[in-house]
């Protein structure tokens, strides 16, 4: 116990701290559950003096919404590919750039450098790569000029241009540069982390399995892994609550339509969601969307949680 | 298989070009292990033990100089092919690996002819931890052992795969005082129920004599002594081999010799024949001395530790090195502890002359 007449002195000085926490993130989170279960609950309508019953058909109202299950969709598909993807990419990177004497700290940069560009920038500069130029509402006779870099590859490769984003594009070929996307800027995050735990791996273990002749794939999934398990499940567990958060990358390359011109809204997620209820003043219909998120996060988590105690070596 | 080193050299570069003063961390090393041999390559730290034993092994390339295991030259050979066991000084078991799993895992890496059927393997494990005694610990994980226990399961993890060497790195150095004198000897139980040549290294004299069959004393990456324990206790090659071997250490003096007189300080204390008058360093063993009242070393007496079955006289010279002579009599001389002074008689065969310049052995004829 520390001396007990100090201790004022150490309230003192969380206090800053505590009282900005209780101001911006417990009353909000308060307020949130609060509004979520006020039926039809409106900022505008209580500020003029209306009174909300208490009930739950905010949330009833939710489920049944034309573009829940659709944001709930895209959540969950870009959450199921950009994890897995971008851990096993960044492992791989991790352990390459590892393993590497020669320009490993030159390569640490440029890996880490999409970390600490703005993400809408890489939006855009994505968007322009898989960009096709050229008229979509012009006669049939018109011909379609392919500027994107993505598309002047494959054409450079005899393929036909795949038309990714623009009007009239598949919901597919949408998801795929949507995964490209957020993998390309979920690594440098991981990488990271990942490569410190590498480093921080006995080197002995190395050299105890050279020694006994281990291949360098048994090296890699019997020593490696294991040993790298906690930063892994760290980052596996932070990629899903990213993920279920997502929706500054849909407009860093779809700008506010969430979508193609021609299907506005097709890739909202699950805080799109959230957005749109609160630019209609829907606070209500909002807070319950934001609950149900919290308790699909909570629940990923918790089994993320679970199946990293059979597997995570502390 | 009998291990042989031919003017094994390893010389570390500097890391800063420009000082250009690179580490001769093993000069010209020349022995040739025998077949089934204990032997303790000891040296205080920076002496050239451990790089001499990780070049063995193959985790290091020596920059020049040969090994030979038997008659095949592995110099060039890969550590994997070698068939080596190494026990590293921090055991580096697996710790998310169970015990059984640790000592499985170089079985499961051979391939091809070599591969084993499950039940070999295990049988093989449970032979290897039964040899070392930790069968009933299979299912645990490393960090659920006491030092001691890892310590086995490391010894196990190298011998499973049947080495033809074994070699160990500082093996006793983790364990505490009691554990260090139990285990020292269950490796020398290991080493000679399997018969395997083996090499392990320390920086503890009296761990290195009790053990070995032979000793190599290393310094400065130089061999400076190899031989049988107790041949290289009573005949030192030079003063530095005689200070490092034995507890208490050796008492030095100053001392001269002239006309085949040695004198320590004014005593005239021994004859020794056939040695040229010059100045020499006294080494004298502290077993080397006998109470005696007509004695011909004078010491000032300061202290008396009774140790039951002997008795360690500490006294002061002033030709001596050390801060203290320590001489060890048998309890049963009766010493007047209040005394002022104490004499010594001397065992010739005890005492060791050394040049004051090279530190090298001067040998004389008793008598």
């Amino acid at each position: 116990m520390v001396e007990s007449k100090h201790q004022w002195k150490a309230w003192l000085y969380l206090a800053p701290a505590i009282a900005l926490l209780l101001v911006f993130t417990v009353w909000p989170i308060i307020n949130t559950v609060r509004m979520a279960f006020l039926e039809n609950y409106s900022g505008l309508k209580a500020a003029g003096g209306a009174v909300f019953e208490f009930g739950i058909g905010n949330f009833e109202k939710v489920i049944k919404y034309r573009r829940f299950v659709s944001c709930l969709k895209n959540t969950v598909l870009l959450c199921l590919w950009t994890v897995p993807i971008s851990t096993l990419l960044a492992l791989l990177i991790a352990v390459a750039l590892n393993s590497i004497k020669f320009l490993q700290k030159a390569l640490q940069t440029v890996f880490f450098l999409p970390y600490v560009t703005n993400s809408i920038a890489i939006g855009m500069v994505f968007a322009a790569m898989f960009n096709i130029v050229g008229s979509f509402y012009g006669t049939e006779n018109e011909i379609i000029v392919t500027a994107g870099i993505i598309n002047n590859v494959i054409q450079f490769f005899g393929g036909e241009p795949i038309n990714w984003i623009n009007y009239g594009s598949t919901y597919e070929a949408n998801m795929f540069v949507m995964i490209v996307y957020i993998v390309w800027n979920a690594l440098p995050f991981k990488i990271l982390v990942l490569l410190g735990g590498l480093q921080s791996i006995n080197k002995q273990y190395y050299e105890a399995a050279k020694v006994d002749g281990t291949p360098r794939r048994r090296i890699f999934t019997r020593i490696t892994v294991p040993l790298l398990s906690p930063m892994l499940a760290y980052v596996i567990i932070t990629g899903f609550i990213g993920g279920f958060k997502e929706y500054t990358s849909i407009v860093g390359i779809f700008g506010e339509t969430m979508g193609p011109p021609d299907s506005a809204g097709r890739l909202n997620t699950m805080v799109g969601f959230i957005y749109d209820a609160l630019s209609t003043n829907s606070q209500g219909r909002a807070s319950a969307a934001a609950l149900i998120l919290f308790a699909i996060i909570l629940v990923v988590t918790m089994i993320n949680l679970q199946v990293s105690k059979k597997r995570v070596h502390y | 298989m009998k291990i042989v080193l031919e003017n094994l050299t390893k010389i570390f570069p500097s890391r800063d070009k420009k000082a250009g003063n690179e580490v001769v961390a093993v000069s010209d090393f020349n022995f040739t292990i025998p077949d089934g041999k204990l032997i303790g390559l000891l040296g205080p730290s920076g002496c050239g033990k451990s790089t001499t034993l990780y070049m063995i092994s193959g985790l290091q390339k020596p920059t020049s100089g040969r090994i030979y295991f038997g008659d095949d030259d592995v110099t060039e050979l890969s550590t994997e092919n070698r068939g080596i066991g190494l026990v590293f000084q921090n055991y580096a078991l697996y710790p998310h690996m169970t015990v059984k799993q640790n000592i499985l895992f170089p079985l499961q890496n051979l391939k091809g002819k070599d591969k084993l059927s499950k039940e070999t393997m295990l049988e093989r494990a449970h032979e290897a931890a039964r040899l070392v005694q930790i069968e009933e610990l299979m299912e645990r994980k490393p960090s659920e052992l006491s030092g001691g226990q890892q310590q086995r399961v490391a010894i196990a993890r190298a011998l499973v795969k049947m080495p033809r060497v074994l070699l160990l790195d500082e093996p006793l150095s983790n364990l505490d005082a009691r554990l260090r004198l139990q285990t020292r000897e269950e490796i020398r139980r290991i080493q000679k129920e399997t018969g395997i040549t083996t090499v392990f290294v320390t920086h503890d004299q009296e761990e290195a004599m009790s053990i070995s069959d032979m000793i190599v004393v290393m310094k400065l990456g130089v061999v400076q002594q190899i031989g049988k324990p107790q041949e290289v206790y009573d005949s030192p090659a030079n003063l530095f081999v005689a200070k490092f071997l034995g507890t208490p250490p050796i008492n030095v003096f100053e001392g001269e010799v002239a006309d085949g007189k040695l004198y320590i300080g004014e005593d005239h204390v021994m004859n020794v024949k056939k040695v040229p008058d010059q100045k020499v360093y006294v080494g004298i063993r502290p077993e080397g001395f006998t109470l005696d009242k007509k004695g011909a070393l004078h010491c000032k007496l300061s202290n008396v530790e009774v140790m039951g079955r002997d008795v360690s006289v500490v006294s002061t010279n002033e030709a001596s090195l050390n801060p203290v002579v320590r001489s060890i009599i048998d309890a049963d001389n009766k010493l007047d502890a209040t005394a002022e002074t104490v004499r010594y008689s001397l065992k010739p065969h005890k005492v060791f002359l050394f040049n004051k310049e090279t530190g090298e052995r001067i040998h004389f004829e008793v008598k």
